[in-house]
């Protein structure tokens, strides 16, 4: 079975994107995310290793009307594994993780992840508390995931995809700017105004 | 001290006040009646944490959606945060954080200690603006300034309540 390309999944779930608040994790998925086309509500992380799904929840608390995705890799993913519990404590309902888990720290020499061996995000998901929780594997799945992406109710989903290397599509680097301009696309001009 | 005039009931108002609406915490005793305030008041979210550290990305996110939030955590915490302070001093997120001192005054356990003196310059390694509590009064009008500094001129701000105000450990010995 040929295994799904990162690209092709984010591309799937982000054109169109609709209102999705996005954040993505540090390294391939933040330079997914911009190559599916850059945007203001994208926050793509520099740095902050094991902190993507634990901002994910702030802004999904602090904005409970939309919906936030937030898309991270599984050496990421397991840095901070623990906020898959705080989360599943929290249980908000418009929070969707899609892990793209190629089994390897991509950026660093390709050297395996714990899900290269065997570790199960999707069942550490499922034993956290999130009752809708899935491994995808076939390209025939992605748009039941979109549908579940864009619809409501906390979600995990873990995307096995390829190790390839791709094109670097790199954000913005300027963390500040990078927040400004997501809380104004967010909140209007008057979020530089008041606190 | 009673329960009427403890620090807890001021932070708390101006929790309200300043209109801060998520506050996360890993639990210390000296937090204890300040995290039950904020439990009960419906309109205060509260996160529990497992890691201090998921509090520092949680505001990234909170303040992204534009809602202000507090940080409760013991000393020994704040070493778990450091690598995740990097992301409010690079992106300029004010979180104001709490942090009820271990491994100082009357200190009992020697395994707290290497932390705790370290508490004050790791923080400010990383650019938190720190601000230290001795006595009960104090610790409101640190709060205080701490709130409006970190969201006056966007950056994380810690204030350091030491065992002095809350009385140490001590084991029963």
């Amino acid at each position: 079975m040929t295994l799904l390309n990162r690209r092709q999944v984010v591309e799937h779930l982000l054109q169109p994107r609709g209102d999705l608040l996005v954040v993505a994790g540090l390294g391939a998925p933040a330079w997914d995310i911009t190559a599916a086309g850059d945007h203001p509500l994208n926050f793509p992380m520099w740095g902050g290793m094991g902190g993507a799904i634990a901002t994910g929840l702030g802004l999904a608390l602090a904005q409970p009307t939309k919906r936030v995705l937030v898309i991270t890799g599984d050496g990421e993913l397991l840095m901070g594994l623990n906020s898959l519990a705080t989360i599943g404590v929290s249980q908000p309902t418009n929070l969707a993780i899609v892990v793209l888990d190629n089994e390897v720290y991509g950026e660093t020499g390709k050297q395996k992840t714990h899900t290269g061996f065997g570790v199960d995000l999707a069942a550490v998901a499922t034993a956290c508390g999130f009752t809708n929780s899935s491994i995808i594997t076939d390209v025939n799945e992605l748009t039941s995931l979109k549908k579940e992406v864009d619809g409501s109710g906390l979600m995990f989903a873990q995307v096995k995809v390829d190790s390839k290397s791709e094109e670097l599509v790199l954000p913005p680097r300027d963390g500040a700017l990078l927040k400004n301009r997501f809380r104004e696309a967010l909140l209007g001009d008057q979020c530089h105004f008041s606190n | 001290m009673t329960l009427e005039n403890h620090w807890s009931n001021t932070v708390f108002n101006l929790i309200c006040e300043q209109d801060i609406s998520i506050v996360s915490f890993v639990p210390d005793a000296g937090l204890s009646q300040l995290i039950d305030l904020c439990v009960a008041y419906e309109s205060i979210q509260t996160v529990r944490l497992t890691s201090e550290e998921e509090g520092v990305a949680l505001a990234m996110g909170t303040w992204l959606g534009g809602k202000k939030s507090l940080l409760l955590m013991q000393s020994s915490g704040v070493g778990n945060c450091i690598n995740m302070l990097s992301m409010l001093n690079t992106c300029q997120v004010p979180l104001p954080m709490m942090v009820t001192m271990r491994g100082d005054w009357g200190e009992f356990n020697p395994w707290q200690v290497p932390m705790g003196q370290g508490t004050e310059n790791v923080l400010k390694e990383m650019g938190v603006t720190t601000f230290r509590a001795q006595e009960n009064d104090e610790v409101a009008k640190c709060a205080e300034g701490a709130i409006r500094f970190a969201f006056n001129t966007y950056r994380p701000t810690a204030v350091l309540i030491d065992q002095r105000v809350l009385g140490a450990k001590t084991f029963g010995r």
